[in-house]
């Protein structure tokens, strides 16, 4: 995999005392990867993010963007080629949605039908009304600013963003959904993107590579979410990372990734003395049913009465069960909540795999 | 209870002396309109210098302010070895006035830019110039109208001084009417004077508006789709 954004041995000082703001950081961020660097106040994340468009010009070490030395460039023209998003929007209030979107591209010289071409593609790709269009930025709600903020960034197709906390200024339920939102135009664009925050639970969903940085700016442990939550490098990212690291693993693996036991399972066509049969070699006093694969629901000694096959004695839908796709987290939930203490397996199609139990959730997290 | 202050009827002296207070009143508008426009073309390029640099703005608003305070007769009367009796001496003293005001709200107007917005707009690419021209200026207009606004109501009543020079506006009117203990002509004057300063507030006010629509709170858009926010 290719790096796109790399920073070697890169420190700033400020003002006279010469405090590190940020120290001797070396960093790379692989093409189409979103780099989260989290840490507490003074820990210098905004400043290291500013000095790779040059806002903030680094005292020592050298940044490359696309393999090129960026204090070798204009900074306008490198600015230019460089998506930024920030905190408060920083959207032009007397400008229109329209135009400030299409901020860069009129900064680039666009043609106009290129530039409202463009505008009208990231509106849809943002899922913003037409009708915005005219309006101005004070006539939205937070939600729509926000996506209004990102959706510029995005106007000139710049292959590297930088996102300096882009969803903090809304409520925790709007903010979770435009993280989903951006997550899935990010899976198509695959643009590679330095992202700030000082929420350890945002860095681990939007991030694949976090970069904790501690105060004066050095740098504790750069790798992916499910690592830094498994193996933390020090106690300093131990305590940043915080309580329910076990919870934030699971919600990080799928599934799809672990294996998943059989679990009692008979066909709709099986008799009641062969779904006893399931049972009782699972020890247990239910099993799923399934006709042609496809997962019809469960049966227990108590439905098994009368005589003749599962199907006739209507199966009950499972309340929760999960998918492949799913994480663990989910799955954790589906077992807690469900009466048999186990989470059913499905496939996309509905066709049952198999079961996870709590013993198989808790060996995954405690797996070294 | 006009009419009874003398004959001829002040409905009479108006008739009489139309062209006369149609010519005033035009000079009156000249002279005030001449003022703050050169006023602006002075004290924007010096608003942007001291906004830039921080050093510049005590100077200038106290050479600004020094001006303001000089009385306005007397300022007339020292330009007059100099500059003669023209429209000049009393335009020079006229635009003096319109600085302090327009400067110290182009300022304001420039320092209440968002620090984000700059940020935001030079982290995109913009160049200095760019900054100014396309984000600072525009986002500065409703401090830099409201300036103009109190600027010209203020000259608008300054000029009336100009008669010293005998470029008075209606002014002249006053002075002439006090001069002669002729009420009706006072009055046509300071009525008309007034009307000028709120007509002229008034347009500005509005010509501000028109030209930041984006600045009107709870602004509705009519005639637009207004979607529920998603």
């Amino acid at each position: 995999m290719t790096t796109m954004i790399s920073l070697r041995d890169v420190s700033k000082r400020f003002g006279a005392s010469g405090e590190y703001a940020v120290k001797d950081l070396s960093l790379d961020v692989p093409e189409g990867e979103i780099a989260v660097l989290v840490g507490p106040s003074g820990c210098g994340k905004t400043t290291t993010m500013r000095m790779i468009n040059r806002l903030i010009e680094p005292t020592s070490g050298t940044i490359a963007v696309d393999g090129r030395d960026v204090l070798q460039q204009d900074p306008v023209e490198l600015r230019r080629g460089i998506g930024y998003v920030i905190q408060s929007t920083g959207l032009m209030p007397h400008r229109t949605v329209a135009q400030n979107i299409a901020t860069v591209p009129r900064l680039l010289e666009w043609s106009a039908q290129r530039t409202a071409e463009r505008v009208e593609e990231l509106l849809a790709l943002f899922d913003l009304d037409p009708g915005v269009k005219d309006r101005y930025p004070a006539e939205l709600s937070g939600g729509q600013q926000q996506r209004v903020g990102v959706a510029r960034a995005l106007a000139a197709d710049p292959p590297v963003m930088l996102m300096d906390e882009p969803f903090v200024a809304v409520d925790p339920i709007v903010r979770s959904r435009l993280q989903d939102e951006f997550l899935e135009i990010q899976r198509r664009l695959r643009k590679t993107i330095v992202f700030v925050t000082h929420d350890i639970d945002e860095a681990i969903k939007m991030a694949d590579r976090i970069a904790i940085l501690n105060r004066g700016g050095t740098l504790e442990q750069y790798a992916a979410p499910e690592e830094i939550l498994r193996a933390p490098a020090n106690d300093f990212v131990k305590r940043f990372v915080g309580a329910e690291r076990g919870l934030k693993r699971l919600a990080l693996i799928r599934v799809a990734q672990i294996e998943i036991e059989g679990g009692p399972v008979v066909s709709s066509s099986a008799s009641a003395d062969e779904a006893e049969q399931e049972m009782a070699r699972h020890g247990l006093d239910w099993t799923s049913v399934v006709d042609g694969g496809v997962l019809q629901g469960w049966v227990d000694r108590s439905m098994l009465d009368g005589t003749g096959t599962v199907g006739r004695t209507r199966p009950r839908p499972f309340s929760a069960y999960v998918t492949v796709q799913d994480s663990l987290r989910q799955a954790l939930d589906s077992i807690v909540t469900s009466l048999t203490n186990v989470a059913v397996v499905v496939d996309a199609d509905g066709r049952y795999l198999g079961i996870l139990t709590l013993d198989r959730l808790s060996h995954e997290i405690a797996a070294p | 209870m006009l009419a009874s202050v003398g004959p001829p009827s002040i409905w009479q002296w108006i008739s009489d002396n139309s062209p006369r207070i149609l010519r005033l009143t035009a000079e009156h508008v000249e002279l005030a309109l001449i003022a703050v426009v050169v006023g602006l073309a002075i004290s924007v390029p010096l608003s942007v210098a001291a906004y830039r640099r921080a050093r510049l703005y005590p100077p200038v608003t106290w050479a600004a302010g020094i001006l303001y305070t000089i009385p306005s007769i007397a300022l007339f009367v020292v330009m007059i070895p100099v500059t003669g009796l023209t429209a000049l001496t009393v335009e020079i003293g006229l635009v003096g006035y319109t600085l302090l005001i327009l400067i110290r709200n182009t300022v304001a107007g420039l320092r209440g830019v968002p620090e984000e917005l700059k940020e935001a707009a030079t982290g995109m690419g913009y160049t200095r110039r760019q900054l100014l021209w396309r984000v600072e200026l525009p986002v500065a207009i409703p401090a830099i109208v409201a300036g103009i606004r109190v600027a010209t109501v203020s000259t608008i009543g300054l000029v009336a001084v100009g008669f010293i020079v005998g470029k008075g506006g209606l002014g002249e009117l006053i002075i002439d009417g006090l001069d002669r203990f002729y009420t009706p002509e006072v009055v046509v004057g300071g009525v008309l004077s007034i009307a000028l300063a709120l007509v002229a507030d008034g347009a500005l006010l509005l010509a501000g508006r028109a030209v930041t629509p984006w600045a009107r709170p709870g602004r509705v858009s009519p005639g637009r789709a207004v979607e529920a926010s998603a």
